[in-house]
């Protein structure tokens, strides 16, 4: 057990070393990350510009969301998001050497391509949940202290369950392309606004059905003392860890029967 | 693309100005088949891009929506637009996505890499006219594969805008045409700096910063203050790449001031093809000088 977590640290510190060698283009990929969630809050300042509530939440209750969900995602894309890759090896035949070493599949891969120039905007992220929860001045709690604290990370392990449950598509439709993107990015985008804001099935497919729901929003209603207008109880705030479990089950079940249906493509 | 039409230009015969011109028109035009039948090969790549962009329609159409309902001005407008008309703007915006096409194109900037792009320059046709001529064979090929699908389910989903004036629907297609001739100018000058930088990916990541934020596509233009949106109208080729085509859609503005931006739309496409000739000249001397 412990000679293979010192194989991993190795094969992760080599990326690492490797991807900061090359200064300029790290230094690029890092500074692109930034803007990218600089985007998001632009566009959300912007709305706000034309009106004074969205959903019926304020300015301050949006950065909130915006802040864990941002946080949530960024971390989990900081863990796995480079697992969007597989389709490439899959349809390269780049799989193949990764079975055939004894080591797991899933963290090889993780490892093999670990995206260190996701940590800036891992960092940002965070910067951005701190200076929303600042500005948004809420009457803390020990209990909202700890929200803020488990609900990123709880948010972090569904997007990685969501990540992983999406690369399995390449193993059945290789050529799937920006397919996932679907649930990765787009749950991103679902979960940075409060759910009030979309209606109808697609609200109850993505907030309850997937689960975005519990990844900012309710925990974002706790934390600013707002009832959900819903009508949910607020201990759903809590529901995050147990429904980031469940979709960590159901990811590593499919990805499980993804592996073992892989034949390879050949050329 | 091998072969298409190729044999037709080499012709022994000393040929007149007309059919020179016909063998170019010919040339071109089988290029641009060729782009199309290129990117149908791509079936499954295609159904999934269509897919997510339509699940980014609704996600989009919401929060616009959203922002209409909160601010709920004296006509229920936000920056002019009435609801159905944002919902529209999204719709036909998801659409315009794999149209006009912004991001992903990458094929000059690679050549360049691997030094494949000396070939480009023995063709008898001039590469920036058959790049673009492949581009609008994608563009083509986008019109039906991504364009139709999320305006259909856009369009069964929520309450669109119907233009009022007949007259709306060829300036639209007239201003998505200029639009595709802009955005593949644009493209085509951010993939050329890999003759002078060799690795591009820095300005291409740019590009895909500006030609996000800038156009549109995360909110309209004209939710900004009048000033930058002007600013940004005539300083950069942006909003012409987006915004322009989907306010003629929307009738956002009286016929005089929607001639103004297909105007300036056309002087942004007409400056930036220019460019690109100039930009290829000076590359190929370049080229002369590094030994290919």
């Amino acid at each position: 057990m412990v000679s293979t977590l010192a194989v991993y640290r190795r094969l992760v510190g080599a990326q690492a070393r490797s991807q900061a060698s090359y200064r300029v283009s790290f230094t690029l990929d890092l500074l692109g990350n930034i803007v990218w969630l600089g985007a998001d809050l632009l566009g959300i300042t912007v709305f706000f510009r034309i009106t004074p509530s969205l959903g019926g939440f304020g300015f301050a209750d949006v950065l909130v969301m915006l802040g864990l969900s941002a946080s949530a995602f960024a971390l989990a894309d900081l863990a796995v998001g480079n697992i969007e890759k597989l389709r490439v090896y899959v349809r390269t035949g780049l799989l193949d050497s990764v079975l055939i070493k004894p080591l797991g599949v899933l963290p090889q891969l993780l490892a093999l391509d670990f995206g260190l120039r996701r940590l800036g905007r891992a960092g940002y992220a965070l910067v951005i949940l701190v200076a929303a929860l600042w500005y948004a001045d809420i009457a803390w709690t020990p209990e909202k202290a700890a929200l803020v604290v488990v609900t990123p990370l709880a948010g972090a392990a569904f997007f990685s369950a969501i990540f992983v449950a999406g690369a399995t598509v390449a193993f059945w439709w290789i050529e799937s392309g920006e397919l996932a993107n679907a649930l990765t990015y787009g749950g991103r985008d679902f979960t940075s606004y409060p759910i009030t804001v979309y209606s109808g099935w697609f609200r109850r497919l993505f907030a309850y059905a997937l689960g975005f729901a519990f990844v900012a929003y309710y925990p974002a209603l706790a934390v600013l003392d707002e009832p959900d207008p819903l009508g949910l109880p607020a201990a759903t705030a809590w529901a995050g860890p147990v429904v980031a479990a469940l979709a960590a089950a159901v990811a590593a079940a499919l990805w499980r029967f993804g592996v073992r249906r892989y034949r390879s493509t050949g050329s | 693309m091998e072969g298409n039409g190729v044999g037709f230009v080499t012709a022994t015969a000393p040929p007149t100005h007309f059919r020179k011109l016909q063998a170019q028109i010919h040339l071109f035009t089988a290029i641009a088949a060729a782009g199309f039948r290129r990117y149908a090969t791509y079936r499954q790549a295609t159904v999934a891009a269509a897919f997510t962009n339509t699940i980014f329609g609704f996600l989009k159409a919401f929060v616009l929506l959203a922002v209409v309902g909160g601010a709920a001005g004296a006509l229920g407008t936000a920056a002019g637009y009435s609801g159905p008309q944002l919902a529209t703007f999204v719709w036909v915006g998801q659409g315009l996505l794999g149209v006009v096409g912004y991001w992903g194109w990458t094929d000059l900037a690679d050549r360049i890499r691997t030094g494949e792009v000396v070939s480009d320059l023995l063709r008898p046709v001039h590469p920036v006219a058959s790049y673009l001529a492949t581009d609008l064979g994608r563009a083509g090929f986008g019109v039906f594969t991504r364009f139709v699908p999320p305006v259909l389910v856009g369009a069964l989903a929520f309450d669109l805008y119907r233009p009022v004036h007949w007259s709306t629907y060829p300036l639209f297609a007239l201003s998505v045409l200029i639009a595709v001739l802009l955005s593949f100018g644009c493209r085509y000058l951010v993939n050329a700096t890999a003759f002078w930088l060799l690795d591009a990916r820095g300005m291409i990541l740019a590009w895909a910063i500006a030609s996000t934020v800038l156009t549109g596509l995360v909110f309209p233009i004209r939710f900004l203050p009048d000033p930058v949106a002007i600013a940004l109208w005539l300083g950069t080729p942006f909003p012409s790449m987006f915004q322009t085509p989907l306010d003629v859609l929307l009738e956002r503005d009286p016929p005089l001031l929607r001639l103004g931006t297909l105007a300036v739309q056309l002087a942004w496409a007409a400056g930036v093809l220019g460019l690109c000739r100039v930009v290829q000249r000076r590359a190929e001397h370049r080229l002369v000088i590094q030994g290919g």
